[in-house]
């Protein structure tokens, strides 16, 4: 056991500090690297995807179609033979049913979360948190269905003259879909709040509810904030709720109780037909995507403002 | 003087009782009011199933699982869709699993802290927040006309592809971040190049938060219909694609990447967008379908991430 | 510094003027230490004093991340070649100089692929030699008795003395000629502690060892040649027995004898 460790003849050659075998693989190394940049690139050229179509499409639309036009013309009817081209409609549309979802949404998924955060105990988290997730699980076109033939008929009893497509029951569904969201952004910011600050205040005599109104809400309200307007965003983009239950008629209006078309309703209307590539009616739901991308742009760019902030103050 | 009376009046158990109790009421109903919600929550969920499980229940059957859609409800079933699902998901995953755990792997293991990465980050952010019908417009315009590659299934497996490579990405790193430095500057120490290490020991220990990622996106992208109903997936399907082999040379065939598509969520938004109340009764069911294969990959996700995190330990 | 008889020693390895910059903090400056070959070096010091930063500079471990700079020279012989040059591919350097780390950190394999691992990124080895290699190196870190029949667990069963032995056994299974401690028993109780002192007192007679350790009654036991550090200088080097029984320098006197640190 006292003869020197040397290192086995074996690997002796690849230890010279002039091997060709370093070479090789270190171009092996730099090739890899490249691969995967290139892999991580794919974001950017799928943005750029998405930024080129539209805009491309967009462009050749506003070449016929005034931009004034375009935001104050109160018609959407752009396959008549006097064709219309005013997105307001379908702006109105998106509109009311995001602020159905949202006056739905907001307060319950704010319950549940500083329910979850402040009140429960392990036991309730547990039962809970599967339910919360199984809500955001269900296929959005399985809410359409439960909007169309539950909620609809439901509403149906206390308004009698609820048409069978509505804003209302489309906005009520979208609600529910998106509390799992909100609450669990919500619920994370809550749990940042240090313990601290709420120790300080149960100190005081505060109850629970109070601690959790002015000390840790106020504390976590830029994470708070970054879940509204994330669940904004997200009830902009809703599709298949609305198209099923809400009706695909484009009508400028501003009572839940009506029928109406979205933005995303009506791309996918069109979709559904046979428009010819290149045709007017075709660059519409480009225009509309666009409309559509640059709103939701702003929500999230704002909400992942205020959750960088929120994740930079702890 | 008889000071201990007056401080008796003012302080007496019983005026500052007043005020605690009425806290303590309404600390009591605020947590009501949560758990109220919660169970509101659940309600609405139970419903849900509730009612698509009695309306499709009857119609669940070999003979709907194996039959073409037809105009006839009672003849209709869904094996032209669930098939279709099947090769979707299977295209998704393979555009998503390379780009996305190679983007992931750069990001964590590769990249240099400059604008480029900055970007590639803010693109990432950015388009987990697009709505998912822009994406389908992306994809009209971009593989269906401008690469020619039609209303075929490959276009859906690269469009759902796109929409779910943030989630994989952000999974991904998210898992790989959870292997410790340590075990990384172990196998460096050994003379390990950064491919090796990447390789032999980041991957494969990141595996189970990888795969749960990839399973959870899977199973969203498969109640996906927006963007495919943009992309043109048909919902009148009697045939199905071509196999992937062929009697002649070279034995295998990519024709079926070219074949026109139908999914079951398109199925089901088809038939629940019928008048005839028989035909939503098709759609009932085939939402048990769908909620079925979404809860199976739940399952799995969270199983396979058990296991891993029984094998791993550091 | 090393007298008479101490400077025909072979040298192993060899630092002229290395200074170190973390960035903009300046870790090391002007470290110039001779590691005689086949015998441990200890490198003692207070917290902060720059002992592991030089340590890693000798494995290059410190490439492996953003901002980090060396100047001056580290030669590894017999080559004589300046290690810490960038021309020089820090992956050939791990492939001579091996090192232990503080806290165990096997990987989340079986004992068999851990010691394995460094054997199968060189080159494609025959089963039969991959084996031998294993048992080989186990048996030099004094574990083979203790995990023969069970090569296949997984690494993680182990206890911490025996995961730290295994560590050892990866490291020592490549063959370098300079194998690097840093505090490795530090994480350690008494008796896993003196096991590895045990086997680091066996090892050094066939290669060369570099330790870094905060427990002054460790480096007097095992080690050879002590080197003292204090705020990234080198303020003395010389035999062990001599730093701990009459040094030369009144900071080193102090801190030996317990007045700081």
């Amino acid at each position: 056991m006292n003869t020197p460790l040397a290192p086995s003849e074996v690997f002796r050659k690849e230890t010279d500090f002039r091997a060709y075998s370093a070479t090789i693989s270190q171009f092996k190394e730099r090739g890899i690297e490249l691969l995967l940049l290139l892999a991580a690139l794919t974001s950017i050229a799928i943005t750029l995807g998405i930024v080129s179509v539209l805009l491309y499409e967009s462009v050749t639309f506003f070449r016929q179609v005034s931009l004034f036009d375009f935001l104050t013309d109160t018609q959407w009817t752009p396959l008549f033979s006097e064709p219309h081209y005013g997105i307001l409609p379908l702006v109105s549309g998106t509109l009311v049913t995001t602020l159905v979802a949202l006056l739905v949404a907001m307060p319950m998924g704010s319950l549940v979360a500083i329910y979850l955060s402040e009140y429960a105990g392990a036991n309730i988290r547990e039962t809970v948190k599967p339910i919360l997730e199984l809500l955001s699980a269900v296929p959005t076109v399985v809410y359409g269905y439960f909007a169309l033939l539950f909620v609809t008929p439901l509403l149906q009893k206390v308004w009698p003259g609820l048409p069978g497509f509505n804003m209302l029951s489309a906005g009520l569904v979208i609600g529910i879909m998106i509390v799992p969201y909100i609450s669990s952004v919500s619920e994370d910011a809550m749990r940042a709040v240090p313990v601290s600050l709420r120790e300080g205040a149960y100190a005081l005599g505060a109850t629970r509810m109070q601690t959790a109104i002015r000390v840790v809400f106020p504390s976590a309200l830029s994470g708070i904030a970054a879940a509204y307007i994330l669940g904004i965003s997200r009830a902009i983009g809703e599709t298949m709720v609305v198209a099923i239950a809400a009706g695909m008629q484009p009508t400028l209006t501003w009572n839940p109780l009506e029928p109406a078309a979205t933005m995303t309703a009506y791309i996918v209307q069109v979709s559904l037909g046979d428009l010819p590539h290149g045709s007017i009616g075709y660059q519409t739901i480009f225009a509309t995507g666009l409309t559509l991308l640059l709103i939701t742009l702003l929500f999230n760019v704002a909400g992942h403002a205020l959750r960088k902030r929120y994740r930079q103050v702890y | 003087m008889h000071l201990e009376n007056d401080i008796d009046k003012s302080t007496s158990i019983g005026v500052v009782k007043g005020p605690i109790q009425r806290r303590k009421w309404t600390d009591l109903v605020f947590a009501a009011g949560g758990l109220v919600t919660m169970v509101l929550a659940l309600a609405v969920l139970l419903a849900l199933l509730g009612q698509l499980v009695m309306d499709g229940i009857g119609r669940l059957s070999w003979q709907f699982l194996t039959s073409y859609p037809s105009r006839f409800p009672t003849q209709a079933g869904i094996l032209s869709a669930w098939i279709g699902t099947v090769i979707v998901m299977i295209l998704t995953a393979l555009a998503a699993v390379p780009l996305g755990i190679g983007a992931a792997i750069y990001l964590e293991e590769y990249a240099r802290h400059n604008w480029v990465t900055d970007l590639i980050e803010i693109n990432i952010a950015n388009l987990a927040g697009v709505p998912s019908i822009v994406y389908g417009l992306m994809a009209l315009g971009l593989f269906v006309y401008q690469f020619h590659l039609g209303h075929s299934f490959l276009t859906a497996g690269l469009t759902l592809g796109m929409l779910i490579l943030p989630m994989v990405i952000i999974a991904t790193r998210e898992a790989i971040r959870s292997v410790p430095s340590q075990i990384r500057e172990a196998s460096y120490a050994l003379g390990a190049t950064k491919w090796q290490t990447v390789r032999d020991h980041v991957v494969p220990y990141s595996m189970g938060g990888t795969l749960t990622g990839l399973i959870l996106a899977l199973s969203r992208a498969v109640g996906e219909t927006a963007p495919l109903i943009t992309v043109g997936a048909l919902s009148f399907i009697a045939f199905l694609p071509h196999p992937p082999w062929q009697s002649t040379f070279p034995f295998f065939s990519l024709q079926w990447m070219f074949d026109p598509f139908t999914v079951m969520p398109i199925q089901m938004f088809n038939w629940v967008s019928r008048p005839q109340e028989e035909f939503h009764l098709n759609a009932a069911a085939a939402g048990i379908i769908l909620m079925l294969m979404t809860l199976v990959m739940n399952a799995l996700a969270i199983s396979i991430r058990a296991r891993f995190r029984a094998r791993i330990h550091w | 510094m090393a007298t008479g008889s101490d400077a025909r020693l072979p040298v192993k390895a060899e630092s002229k003027a290395l200074s170190f910059y973390y960035g903009a903090l300046h870790a090391l400056k002007g470290i110039s230490l001779v590691i005689p070959e086949r015998h441990a070096t200890a490198l003692i010091g207070p917290s902060g004093c720059g002992k592991t930063t030089y340590l890693r500079c000798l494995n290059r471990m410190h490439d492996l991340y953003a901002g980090n700079r060396y100047e001056g020279e580290v030669f590894l012989y017999p080559e004589g070649v300046n290690i810490v040059a960038p021309s020089v591919d820090p992956i050939e350097i791990r492939m001579r100089v091996g090192m232990v780390f503080q806290k165990p950190n096997p990987f989340p394999k079986s004992i068999y692929e851990n010691v394995a691992y460094g054997l199968r990124i060189r080159q494609s080895v025959r089963r039969t030699e991959l084996d031998e290699a294993v048992e080989r190196a186990l048996r030099d870190a004094a574990l083979w008795t203790e995990v023969k029949d069970r090569l296949h667990e997984p690494a993680w069963a182990l206890s911490g003395g025996q995961q730290q032995r295994l560590c050892i056994a990866r490291a020592l299974a490549t063959g370098p000629e300079l194998l690097l401690f840093d505090e490795p028993t530090s994480a350690l109780d008494p008796t896993a502690t003196a096991r590895i002192e045990e086997l680091v007192t066996d090892l050094k007679q066939r290669v060369t060892i570099v330790i870094v350790t905060h427990n002054m009654q460790q480096a007097a036991r095992i080690s050879d040649f002590t080197a003292f550090m204090y705020e990234g200088k080198l303020v003395e080097f010389d035999r062990t027995e001599i730093i701990y029984t009459n040094p030369s320098n009144k900071l080193t006197e102090a801190y030996v004898t317990g007045r700081f640190g």
